[in-house]
């Protein structure tokens, strides 16, 4: 007790609560479960459209893919008649070197912000991808332009900026758990939970809100919009924990992070995946990672389960009442 | 199946992590027990550099002179032989169990001097220096009336004794006396007081007791013009000892280096006359035992093989790198059970080994001097936005011009201290310039003072261990230690328990504590 109990929890307490630590999940997940030789499936996210697409797996429209410095010189033809689209770069990480038009004027581009470009300025932002500005450790790299994705209207109130994604844990093929994170102005727009966005816990049974929280503390509305994150519901939840068991096969990685947004007009969409999914999920739903991997360990020891959603739906039925 | 598969493989790694331990702890056990190296730091050896110097008169004829040398014994290990001698040729001849050092020239002329130095190690206990086989026994005889004398004498002895060894103390103590007995002085008249080792070796050989008259050295600082002593050996089945007969008590307690163990000559020479041979010895005490250590190294067995083999000036290189070992534990510690975030994994254990150089204060305010105009350069840099290999070049140009720039100021306002700045890996402080700065921008500046003050900590960790004597000690002397901080290493590898700071992170969620709401 007293002040040691205040500013740090009991390993003990945290091991009944079965919360993973960073140490665990790289050996007992990552390196037990992720062979290293399939991350560059999940590292470029070129890779993981046309992967997903081999697999029938949903993704926002490519427009095209630039890998070429001679490859700008087609932008004008293939931007004329866009209205919205995003660029990315293939091996960023983090959001970063993300720039999304939503809009156009005669001779403009108009940033998500509502600031305005020329086509020199995107060509320039595409120059600089190729070149490595945003990828890991600076090698070359391949700007990827995307179709826009129309975000579900109940998403409206959600996120101050963008559009909020939900992230679904992935193991041995079985979604164990997901949460919806909401960027805010603390976060400066971005999604990381450390950062200041906020986390909603999802149950896997229902896709309903359980727990959201920022900071560490729990919130019952979003800081800023004030919309209610207490009565959240995922429409088509089957549809996107099927959607995220499905990338499990097509990538082979035993403990995954993928990351799915909603469309409003195609349904679920696979954003990114993610080979070293973080452990925040856990304190977003309010429950540790370990009793879920333990009862896919114990339902995969009896049970084959070939289909996607035959393995959506018995992880609804596992995880029901586990919140 | 997969509880199978992770057995297994915590069986073959409880079995590395085994090898790894025993292997490392026995080498280490082994090194002190054979080279006598202790395990705590601060315990110095004592080495004696002994020389000695043969002078004889060449008679213009070629000369051949034998001396002979020391060899490990009880008490005493040699480390290093050399010899001066202009105009001679030296080898150093190791046949027959005698090594000796044998000079030649094709002409000796007038007053010859040729000298034999020798460092020598003295230990507290061991030593492979086996006792040199006892000599073949004689069958000596006396006139009238000394042998009547010696056969009284010796059945005198043999009376008061059990055993050879103790037989030859009672004689010693007989011919030691302060007013010897008639029969002993008889002896001691009819041959002389120096020859006296000599006739009590022989009576010893008269009554089958292996005895020969050997020479050695009282050791004693700064001692010049010494001689070696006459001294009486024993033997009895494996083993032997040696009895002074010189009554000196004070002299008794020094140490004594055996330079001829058995029956022979110290020193012969051809072509000459009138030859002497003086001794002079300095002592020292040492801390270092690379050298040491060397010469133990190829006298021993191939686990003695090691890098105290090299020249001193690559040793002292490996004393640095021997170390980078503990810091990469320190490392692991701090990351895997506290769970520090650092800037770079072993960027810390870089800034630690300069601050090894600069000195702790003097390194932290130069390091976040570096660091903090680094980075405000850096800032501004990123508004050109270079391509990342030529960032990084400017990056490295700025910090060599901040170090630099430091450098001068300090000289000129007289803070000496200010140059040791220079001892900083710049090329890794540039990265650390570098991924700062691109934290800073994608994750604000908590993260930053997050990861670099985690990286500070780490480095003033690692710098303690790598400068705390005790580890220095150890890690240079006992490389089988590696091994052992290897396995460590795998062990904190495997640990798949909760970080200090995840205690924190996720204390919440035991007492959720609810927010506005």
């Amino acid at each position: 007790m007293g002040i040691l109990s205040r500013v740090l929890a009991r390993p003990a307490s945290l091991r009944e609560l079965g919360i993973v630590g960073m140490n665990r999940r790289n050996i007992d997940l990552i390196a037990r479960l992720n062979p290293r030789r399939l991350y560059p499936l999940v590292d470029n996210k070129l890779r993981t459209k046309q992967l997903a697409e081999e697999h029938g797996i949903p993704v926002p429209g490519l427009i095209h893919a630039v890998d070429t410095q001679r490859d700008i010189r087609e932008l004008p033809r293939l931007l004329a008649r866009r209205s919205g689209f995003c660029i990315k770069p293939a091996k960023g990480s983090g959001g970063k070197g993300i720039l999304v038009i939503t809009g156009r004027k005669p001779g403009e581009f108009i940033k998500s912000s509502g600031m305005s470009l020329r086509l020199r300025d995107i060509s320039h932002h595409v120059s600089n991808i190729l070149s490595g500005l945003f990828s890991l450790g600076g090698s070359p790299d391949t700007a990827v332009i995307e179709e826009l994705i129309e975000p579900d209207p109940i998403y409206d109130d959600l996120s101050v900026e963008g559009v909020p994604d939900i992230r679904i844990i992935v193991y041995r093929g079985v979604p164990i758990m997901a949460m919806m994170r909401l960027s805010t102005r603390a976060s400066d727009g971005k999604a990381n939970l450390h950062q200041g966005a906020v986390g909603v816990g999802l149950c896997i049974q229902s896709g309903r809100s359980v727990n959201a929280v920022q900071f560490n503390d729990l919130v019952a509305t979003h800081p800023d919009s004030g919309a209610d994150l207490r009565s959240i519901e995922i429409p088509n939840w089957h549809d996107m924990l099927e959607l995220s068991a499905r990338c499990a096969d097509a990538t082979g990685l035993g403990y995954l992070g993928c990351d799915v947004v909603l469309d409003v007009n195609r349904g679920p969409l696979l954003l990114e995946l993610n080979a070293r999914p973080g452990l925040a999920i856990q304190i977003a739903n309010g429950s540790g990672l370990a009793p879920r991997v333990a009862a896919v360990d114990e339902l995969l020891a009896s049970a084959l389960l070939e289909s996607p959603a035959d393995r959506a739906s018995r992880a609804q039925s596992m995880f029901a009442v586990l919140t | 199946m997969r509880v199978a598969s992770r057995t297994r493989r915590r069986i073959s790694l409880i079995g590395i992590v085994s090898v790894l331990l025993l292997v490392g702890i026995s080498m280490s056990v082994h090194r002190h027990l054979t080279a006598d190296v202790p395990w705590l730091p601060g315990e110095e050896k004592l080495i004696w550099s002994i020389e000695a110097s043969v002078e004889f008169v060449g008679n213009g004829r070629p000369a051949k002179v034998t001396l002979r040398r020391p060899i490990d014994q009880q008490g005493f290990s040699v480390l290093s032989e050399s010899g001066a001698s202009p105009g001679y040729g030296l080898a150093f001849l190791d046949d027959d169990d005698l090594p000796a050092a044998q000079w030649t020239t094709r002409e000796a002329t007038g007053l010859q001097r040729l000298y034999y130095r020798a460092e020598v190690l003295q230990r507290s206990a061991g030593g492979n220096g086996e006792a040199a086989p006892p000599p073949a026994l004689r069958t000596p005889s006396w006139e009238e009336p000394y042998a009547t004398a010696v056969n009284a004498i010796l059945d005198q002895a043999y009376r008061q004794s059990s055993d050879p060894f103790t037989m030859a103390r009672q004689l010693t103590g007989l011919f030691r006396a302060a007013e010897p007995a008639q029969d002993v002085q008889l002896l001691i008249n009819g041959v002389g007081e120096d020859n006296l080792t000599e006739l009590l070796a022989d009576m010893l050989q008269s009554r089958d007791i292996p005895a020969a008259t050997v020479y050695g050295l009282m050791l004693e600082d700064g001692r010049r013009r010494q001689r070696l002593r006459p001294l009486l050996r024993v033997w009895s089945e494996d083993q032997s000892q040696v009895f002074r007969l010189d009554p000196a008590s004070e002299e008794a307690r020094r140490p004594l280096l055996l330079w001829q163990p058995t029956r022979g000559y110290t020193l012969e020479v051809e072509g000459g006359s009138s030859s002497e041979l003086y001794f002079s010895m300095i002592r020292s005490e040492r801390t270092d035992y690379g050298q040491v250590a060397r010469a133990l190294g190829t006298a021993n067995d191939w686990l003695g093989f090691s890098i105290h083999d090299l020249p001193i000036e690559e040793q002292a290189m490996f004393k640095t790198i021997l170390l980078l070992p503990v810091g990469a534990l320190v490392v692991c510690l701090l990351r895997i059970l506290v769970g520090l975030r650092t800037s770079g994994t072993f960027m810390p254990v870089l800034i630690a080994l300069a601050f090894i150089e600069t000195s702790l204060l003097t390194g932290l305010i130069g390091f976040l001097l570096v660091v903090s105009v680094g980075l405000m350069i850096r800032s501004y840099m990123s508004h050109l936005n270079l391509l990342l290999v030529a960032r990084i070049s400017a990056v490295i140009i700025t910090v060599i011009a901040i170090i630099a720039l430091f450098s001068v100021f300090s000289y000129e306002v007289g803070l000496t201290e200010g140059l040791k700045i220079t001892f900083f890996p710049m090329i890794i402080l540039s990265w650390t310039v570098e991924r700062m700065s691109i934290l800073w921008e994608e994750e604000g500046w908590k993260e930053v003072a997050i990861q670099g003050s985690g990286s500070l900590l780490t480095a003033i960790a690692a710098y303690l261990a790598m400068t705390n004597p005790w580890i220095r000690h150890l890690s240079f002397n006992f490389i089988g230690l590696q091994l052992v901080v290897l396995a460590l290493i795998i062990l904190l590898g495997n640990y798949s328990g909760y970080r200090l700071l995840e205690l924190r992170r996720f204390r919440a969620m035991i007492n959720p504590k609810p927010g506005t709401s």
